[in-house]
C-alpha cells in the first residue's frame, strides 16, 4: 500500500502518469476482530450487488436476491445443486467463488456493470462467510437504544455525554482530542453557530473578562435567546422546504409565500418542539379546531415549483407537485430516497413501487390544478389559499412582518372532500394509471396502522413523529449535527438507506436521537447540549500525524474548519461594518446584483422579467431575506453553494472557487461594507492603528497578532501615500454603495483605510469558522 | 485484527487528499497542464476525472441552442406533400394518437400546411436547405442534418431541461457541467463551461440558469455565464479607484496574512483559497482579452456580419464562441432566444434566420480555416419540432405551428461528425420512418465524440449513479465520421 497511482491529468490525447508514494504515517489501526452485517458487508452488497439481485422483483438477475438471508442461503432456482452463500464455507459460496473469479465471463458483478469489488472487499466478504455470513437488519429500521457511555480512559476531558463517544472512538484509533479553542475563536464560533452572525467587540470583550464554565453556559443562553437564532435556523430549513418567492417554471412568476418563512423564524424562536413543528407542518389544517397559524405552517407542502406554461397538461403537472411533496417527505423527515419507487420497486430500500403510491395518496387530495394563473398578473396562488389581514397580524399573527394594509395571500395545504382516488402510475407516467392503492408508509420503516393514526395527512404525520419510528429523531438530530461540524455523524445526511453511508458514531447518534425524543423533541436543548460539549469546543490546529491519520476528520480529534455558508458571508459583511438591519421577516428583498441578469434570460412575461432593486434599508438585510427567483436565483448565493430551490436539500457542498474569490474582492456590498465601517472609523479618535484592530476584531472576531498588525498597517501607510498623490482615485474607490455618506475631510486616508478593511474581508479566516 | 473496512475508506481518503496536495505543489512545473479544479474542496468525491475513456475525436464542444424550438418544416425537413395537402385535416392514421399541448388540444380540425419558403438541394450531398438559410445552405457538406430527432417532452421548459441535462424534472447536471466534470479544462485562466445568452426578434421563450447548473457535482463544474455588459463575467471589474496594479498589491498582502494563518493551522484550505484568488486575478485580464473583438481583422468581421462588433447579438456571441473555445474552454454553450413561432411564422420566421444564419456559417467556416473544426463539434439546433398543421386559423399567407415531440432536425459540424442526412421522416413530416436519435441518444453521441462512454461517466449521488443519458441511450454510430 505504500504507492499510489494517480491518473489525473489529461492534455492533447496524452497521458500523464504520475506516481507519489507516500508512507503511511500514523495509519489508522481500528481494534475490532469481527466482520459486522450492516457496517461492513451490507454497504458493499448493497453498491454493487442490489441492483440486479436487490429488493426490486422485476430487475432481478438469475432469480437470485441477496438482500434477505433466505435469498441467500436458498439453493439456486436455476441450479439447484448451486448456494449463493453456505455460511461457514466460501469456497461452497458460489457468490465467493463468482466475485473472486478471475475469469471476466465468470466474474462478479459483470465488467459491463461498470462496477467493480477491490480485493479488500472480496476479503472482507470471504471473512463474513467464514465467521457465518449472518445477516441484520438495516441499521437505520432498528429502534435507537440509549447505550451506557462507554469506558474511556482519559475521564478528565469530557464535559458531557457526547464527548464519551467521541473519546471513545478516538481512543481506538490511538488518537487524542484538542484542548479547548482560545476563548476568541470559540466565541466566534459559537456566535455564528447560534445566531448566524459574529460576536460584536462589546460581546467579545464581556466574554473574555468572564471566566469559568458558567460565563461560558451563560453566553450560550443569551445568544439562544436572540431572535437572531431563529433565522439561523430557519435558514437551513428555507433549504429543506424548497423555499422561494417565483413559481420557478418557464416564466417563473411571482408567489408570496414570506409569510410563512416568518413563522418558521417564529417557530425556532417559540422553540417549539420537533414533534409539533413537524405535525404542524405536514397537517396543521388538519388538526381539530385549527387555528389560522397551524394552517399557515402547511404552507411548507406548498413551496413546490408551479408551473405557468400555457400548453401544459394540467393533470401532469398536478401530479408533479404531488411527487414533489410525497420526495421531498422522505428526504426531509426520513431521509429516504422515495423518488427512486416513483416508476419501479426501489433498487436498493425495501420501499415498493406500491409504498411509494400509498404514501402519495397522502398528499394526493389537495383540490388544486397543474396549470395557474395569468403570468401577467402578480402572486395568483392557486386554491388553497388563506388570507391574512392586518388585523389578524396585529392580533394573532404578530410574528408576520406584513407592513402595507393590504391583506396578503398564502398557499396552504387542504384535503378535498370527496376522496380522489390514487393509482399506482406505470413507469411513473400521469396517464399510465394502474392498481389502486390505499393510504400507506413503507411497513420496513414502521407499521402504518389507520385507526390508530388516522386515514389522512394527520395519521402521516403522526406516524413520522411516533415514538417508535426509528428514523425521524436521528435524522433530526443527524441534521443538526451537520449544521455545527459540516458533516452528519451519518454523512449521506439525505439518505438513511442501504446505499447511504453507516454514521461514523452509531452509539452516539442513537444516544442523542433517544435522548431528544425523551426530553420532549427539545431543539434548543440540542442546540445545547453539542454546544457544551468539549467534542465541540476544542480547537481546530491540526497536526500533520492528525491530518494523515485522518484527513475528513471523521473522528473528530479537532474541530472542523467551515467556510460560511453564502447567507453567513452575507451576514458577517453587513454585521460587522454595522450596515445590518436587524428587522425580523418581511417580504424578501431586492439588494444589489449584476445588472441584466434577469432581463438576459426572460420572455419578457409577468412582473418579475424585470429586477427592480431595491434602496435604503432593504439593501442591508440578512442573506436570509434576498428574494429568490428559482429560473435565476441570486448568482452571489450559487457561487456559494447555495441552494436553487428547485427541490428539497438537505446538506450544501462547501466548495473554494476562483469566481467566490471575485465576489469577494469586486462586490459592491462588500465594498460598500468597507467603506462604510472605514467613515465610521474615522469619526473614532483614534490612531490607525488602532482603527484597524477594532476593524480586525469586527471581522475576524479576534486581536490581530503583531505580524498581521504590522502587514496591515504598513498595507495602510502605503495606500495612504498612493492615495494622497491620485485624490481622483481615492474619490472613485470611496463612492461605492448607496449608503449616505459622511464627509470625511482626508479621503486619501478613508480611502486607504477603505481598503485595509475590504483585504480583511477577503482574509480567508474570515469567512471561515475556525 | 484491523477494521480492514475502515482501513480501506480511511485510505481512499487519505490517497485523494494526497494526491492534491502533491499535484498543488507539482503543477508549477507542470505549466499549463494545471487542472484548476484540483485546488476545490469537495467533501464527497474527486472532483474531476480528467481522463477520457478512450481516445477523443472532439476536445471541445460549441452548442449553438436555438431555443423555442426552430421549425424543421422550414428549414431542413422538405416536405412538398404538405404543400399539395395545404388545408387538408392531417389524418388520424397519421397522427396516432400523438398527445397535443393545452393550445391546440381544442382545435377540432388540423389543417396541415407546407412551408411558406422554397426549398433547394445544395453540395455534394444534394441536401435541402430553405431559403431562409442561404448561407448555412453553402456549408452543407460540412454538417450532419439528423432529421430525425425526437424528444418525450412537449413543453418549453421540460423539453429544454431534457436537451440539457438529460431530464425533463430535477435538479439534474447540465451537459457542460458533465464534460467539465469528465474532463477538466485545458486552460487555466477561463472557466471549462461558458454560455452565452442573445435574443432575436421573434416570440421568445426564457432560458434559466438551471439549464447550466452543476446539479449534484461540485460547483466548480456550473457554467459561468458571458454577460454582453462591460462586466463579461460577473463581479469581474476591479472597483473603481482601484487599478490592476493595486489589486495585486492586494493580493499579495492577502497572501502573506493567510499563509501566517496557514502556519498556525495546517489547513490544506488555506493554499487552496490564495490558489483560488491567483486564478481569479488571472481570469480579470484573460476574459476582458479575449471579449475584446477590435483586434479581429476586417475579412472576419465582415464574415460574421457587423452585428457581430455590437456586444450581446447571436454574431457577437459566434465570435466570442470561437476565441472561448480557441483559448481551450471545453464548452461552450449559446442560446439565441425567439423560435416559437406558434403564429406568424411567415412574418418571424425570416427575423430569425437573418439573425442567425450568417453568424453560424461565419463560426463553421471559421473554425475551418484555423484547422479547428476537426477537433471541435458545432452543434446547432432546439428542444422539439413543430407540427405540421396549422394552430389557429389558417389564413392565405400565414400560419403558425404547435410544438411536436416526435421529430425534428438538429444539426452538427466538424469533431469526428460525418456531413450528410441521418434519419428521415414521413411524408407528412409528423413521423419518423428511419434512424430515430432520441435524446439519450444524442448525449451518448455527443459523450462519445469527446472520449466518453456515456455508461462510465458516472456521479454517485444520494445513493444512486446517475448519468447524463439516466438508463437509456446509444451511440449513434451512423453520424460518426
Amino acid at each position: 500500500m505504500g504507492k499510489t497511482s494517480l491518473k489525473v491529468l489529461f492534455l492533447s490525447s496524452i497521458l500523464l502518469l504520475i506516481s507519489v508514494r507516500c508512507k503511511q504515517k500514523g495509519a489508522l489501526v481500528i481494534k475490532s476482530d469481527s466482520v459486522d452485517f450492516n457496517l461492513h458487508i451490507r454497504p458493499i452488497l448493497s453498491d454493487r450487488c442490489f441492483k440486479c439481485h436487490g429488493p426490486d422483483a422485476k430487475q432481478r438477475k438469475a432469480n437470485l436476491r441477496l438482500d434477505t438471508p433466505e435469498g441467500a442461503y436458498a439453493a439456486l432456482k436455476d441450479d439447484p445443486t448451486q448456494h449463493p452463500i453456505v455460511p461457514g464455507a466460501p469456497d461452497k459460496s458460489f457468490v465467493y467463488l463468482r466475485i473472486a473469479s478471475t475469469d471476466t465471463a465468470e466474474v462478479m458483478p459483470p465488467p459491463s456493470s461498470n462496477l467493480k469489488l477491490n480485493k479488500s472487499e472480496i476479503n472482507i466478504i470471504k471473512k463474513w462467510i467464514e465467521q457465518g455470513a449472518k445477516y441484520k437488519k438495516h441499521w437505520a429500521f432498528i429502534p435507537p437504544k440509549k447505550k451506557s457511555l462507554p469506558e474511556i480512559s482519559d475521564k478528565r476531558w469530557p464535559k458531557n455525554e457526547i464527548d464519551y463517544f467521541i473519546v471513545a472512538s478516538l481512543e481506538n484509533a490511538d488518537l487524542s482530542p484538542n484542548e479547548e479553542a482560545t476563548k476568541e475563536l470559540l466565541l466566534k464560533r459559537l456566535s455564528l453557530d447560534i445566531t448566524g452572525l459574529p460576536p460584536s467587540i462589546e460581546l467579545q470583550n464581556a466574554f473574555m473578562k468572564n471566566e469559568g464554565e458558567q460565563a461560558y453556559e451563560k453566553t450560550v443562553d443569551e445568544l439562544l435567546a436572540q431572535p437572531h437564532y431563529g433565522e439561523k435556523m430557519a435558514a437551513h430549513w428555507m433549504d429543506v422546504s424548497r423555499y422561494a418567492d417565483s413559481h420557478g417554471y418557464q416564466d417563473d412568476g411571482l408567489r408570496t409565500m414570506w409569510p410563512w418563512r416568518d413563522w418558521v423564524i417564529h417557530a425556532f424562536n417559540e422553540n417549539y418542539s420537533y414533534d409539533q413543528f413537524v405535525i404542524w407542518q405536514l397537517a396543521g389544517d388538519l388538526l381539530p379546531n385549527a387555528t389560522k397559524e397551524q394552517i399557515l405552517a402547511t404552507g411548507f407542502n406548498r413551496n413546490h415549483k408551479i408551473t405557468q406554461e400555457g400548453g401544459v397538461i394540467d393533470e401532469e403537472y398536478r401530479i408533479e407537485y404531488v411527487t414533489d411533496r410525497t420526495n421531498t417527505f422522505g428526504k426531509a423527515f426520513l431521509a429516504f430516497t422515495f423518488e427512486c419507487a416513483k416508476c419501479h420497486d426501489h433498487k436498493y430500500d425495501p420501499i415498493s413501487q406500491k409504498d411509494y403510491y400509498s404514501t402519495f395518496a397522502f398528499f394526493n387530495q389537495v383540490p388544486e390544478k397543474g396549470l395557474v394563473g395569468d403570468i401577467s398578473l402578480a402572486s395568483l396562488a392557486d386554491p388553497p389559499k388563506i388570507k391574512i389581514t392586518s388585523d389578524e397580524v396585529s392580533k394573532i399573527l404578530t410574528f408576520i412582518n406584513k407592513k402595507d394594509t393590504a391583506a396578503v395571500e398564502v398557499m396552504v395545504m387542504k384535503d378535498a372532500p370527496i376522496k380522489r382516488q390514487t393509482h399506482i402510475l406505470k413507469r411513473g407516467v400521469y396517464d399510465a394509471p394502474g392498481e389502486i392503492v390505499s393510504i400507506g408508509l413503507p411497513s420496513a420503516i414502521l407499521p402504518f396502522d389507520s385507526i390508530k393514526y388516522g386515514n389522512n395527512r394527520l395519521g402521516l404525520a403522526k406516524w413520522v413523529t411516533d415514538k417508535n419510528n426509528p428514523i425521524t429523531a436521528r435524522v433530526f438530530v443527524n441534521r443538526i449535527w451537520q449544521e455545527f461540524f459540516g458533516r452528519g455523524l451519518v454523512k449521506t445526511s439525505g439518505d438513511f438507506g442501504m446505499q447511504g453511508e453507516m454514521p461514523t458514531h452509531p452509539e452516539l447518534l442513537d444516544w442523542l436521537a433517544v435522548d431528544f425524543m425523551e426530553n420532549g423533541w427539545n431543539i434548543k436543548r440540542l442546540v445545547k447540549q453539542i454546544v457544551m460539549s468539549a467534542t465541540y469546543r476544542q480547537s481546530s490546529l491540526v497536526s500533520k500525524e492528525k491530518l494523515e491519520a485522518d484527513p475528513e476528520n471523521i473522528l473528530l480529534s479537532r474541530s472542523p474548519r467551515l467556510r460560511l455558508t453564502a447567507e453567513g458571508i452575507h451576514d458577517l459583511t453587513l454585521f460587522s461594518s454595522g450596515l445590518l438591519v436587524k428587522e425580523i421577516g418581511g417580504p424578501s428583498v431586492k439588494p444589489y446584483q449584476p445588472k441584466g441578469i434577469w432581463e438576459s434570460s426572460t420572455s419578457g412575461r409577468g412582473v418579475l422579467a424585470r429586477y427592480v432593486q431595491d434602496h435604503g434599508d432593504k439593501l442591508y438585510r440578512r442573506g436570509l431575506y434576498n428574494f429568490i427567483k428559482r429560473t435565476v436565483p441570486p448568482p452571489r448565493m450559487l457561487m456559494f453553494d447555495g441552494s436553487n430551490r428547485d427541490q428539497c436539500e438537505v446538506k450544501r457542498m462547501r466548495t473554494n472557487t476562483p469566481l467566490q474569490a471575485l465576489v469577494l474582492m469586486n462586490d459592491p456590498i462588500v465594498l460598500e461594507s468597507a467603506r462604510v465601517y472605514a467613515e465610521r472609523l474615522m469619526a473614532d479618535k483614534s490612531t490607525p492603528e488602532e482603527k484597524i484592530v477594532k476593524a480586525f476584531r469586527s471581522i475576524v472576531c479576534r486581536h490581530p497578532k503583531s505580524g498581521e498588525l504590522s502587514i496591515l498597517l504598513n498595507y495602510f501607510n502605503d495606500e495612504e501615500k498612493i492615495f494622497s498623490q491620485s485624490k481622483e482615485k481615492a474619490k472613485q474607490f470611496i463612492n461605492a454603495g448607496e449608503y449616505p455618506h459622511t464627509n470625511v475631510d482626508n479621503v486619501a486616508t478613508l480611502a486607504a483605510l477603505m481598503q485595509v478593511i475590504h483585504t480583511i474581508y477577503n482574509l480567508e479566516e474570515s469567512i471561515t469558522k475556525t | 485484527m484491523k477494521d480492514e473496512f475502515l482501513e480501506n475508506r480511511l485510505h481512499v481518503n487519505r490517497r485523494h487528499f494526497l494526491g492534491k496536495l502533491s499535484l498543488g505543489l507539482g503543477s508549477v512545473a507542470l505549466g499549463s497542464l494545471l487542472i484548476p479544479d484540483l485546488f476545490t474542496n469537495s467533501d464527497d468525491k474527486v472532483p474531476t476525472l480528467g481522463l477520457p475513456h478512450f481516445a477523443p475525436k472532439a476536445k471541445r464542444i460549441i452548442y449553438l441552442f436555438q431555443n423555442g424550438a426552430p421549425s424543421q418544416l422550414e428549414s431542413f425537413d422538405y416536405k412538398p406533400l404538405l404543400t399539395q395537402m395545404a388545408g387538408k385535416d392531417l389524418p388520424e392514421s397519421i397522427r396516432n394518437g400523438q398527445r397535443l399541448t393545452g393550445m391546440t388540444s381544442n382545435q377540432t380540425k388540423f389543417p396541415l400546411v407546407g412551408s411558406h419558403f422554397s426549398f433547394k438541394q445544395y453540395g455534394q450531398s444534394g441536401t435541402w436547405v430553405s431559403e431562409l438559410f442561404p448561407n448555412m445552405a453553402k456549408i452543407v457538406d460540412d454538417i450532419c442534418v439528423i432529421e430525425s430527432m425526437h424528444t418525450e417532452a412537449i413543453n418549453h421548459d421540460p423539453a429544454l431541461t431534457f436537451m440539457q441535462t438529460g431530464a425533463q424534472q430535477g435538479n439534474r447536471p447540465s451537459m457542460g457541467a458533465w464534460l467539465s466534470y469528465g474532463l477538466g479544462s485545458e486552460n487555466k485562466n477561463l472557466p471549462a463551461f461558458s454560455v452565452l445568452l442573445s435574443r432575436g426578434r421573434g416570440n421568445g421563450q426564457g432560458v434559466y440558469s438551471k439549464l447550466w447548473t452543476n446539479g449534484f457535482l461540485d460547483s466548480i463544474h456550473q457554467g459561468v455565464q458571458f454577460s454582453s455588459s462591460e462586466e463579461r463575467v460577473l463581479y469581474l471589474k476591479d472597483p473603481e479607484g482601484r487599478d490592476r496594479e493595486a489589486s495585486r498589491k492586494m493580493l499579495d498582502n492577502l497572501a502573506e496574512l493567510n499563509n501566517i494563518n496557514y502556519k498556525e493551522f495546517g489547513d490544506p484550505e488555506i493554499q487552496t483559497r490564495i490558489q483560488q484568488y491567483e486564478m481569479a486575478y488571472r481570469m480579470q485580464t484573460a476574459v476582458p482579452e479575449l471579449a475584446d473583438l477590435s483586434h479581429e481583422p476586417d475579412h472576419i468581421i465582415k464574415m460574421y456580419g457587423a452585428d457581430c462588433l455590437v456586444p450581446g447579438t447571436y454574431a457577437s456571441n459566434c465570435l466570442m464562441a470561437r476565441k472561448l473555445s480557441e483559448a481551450g474552454v471545453r464548452f461552450v454553450q449559446l442560446y439565441h432566444q425567439g423560435w416559437d413561432q406558434h403564429g406568424n411564422l411567415v412574418g418571424e420566421m425570416p427575423l430569425q434566420a437573418q439573425d442567425v444564419d450568417r453568424a453560424t456559417t461565419a463560426l463553421v467556416m471559421d473554425l475551418k480555416q484555423r484547422g479547428l473544426l476537426d477537433e471541435t463539434l458545432v452543434i446547432w439546433g432546439g428542444e422539439f419540432g413543430r407540427t405540421n398543421y396549422c394552430q389557429g386559423d389558417l389564413s392565405k399567407d400565414n400560419y403558425g405551428r404547435d410544438h411536436h415531440p416526435r421529430c425534428y432536425s438538429i444539426w452538427m459540424a466538424g469533431g469526428g461528425v460525418k456531413p450528410g442526412v441521418y434519419g428521415e421522416t414521413d411524408e407528412f413530416g409528423y413521423n419518423i420512418i428511419k434512424d430515430p436519435v432520441h435524446v439519450n441518444d444524442f448525449h451518448a453521441t455527443v459523450l462519445h465524440l469527446m472520449g466518453l462512454n456515456h455508461e462510465q461517466l458516472t456521479f454517485k449521488h444520494l445513493g444512486r449513479r446517475y448519468r447524463l443519458t439516466d438508463v437509456a441511450g446509444k451511440v449513434v454510430s451512423g453520424i460518426l465520421a
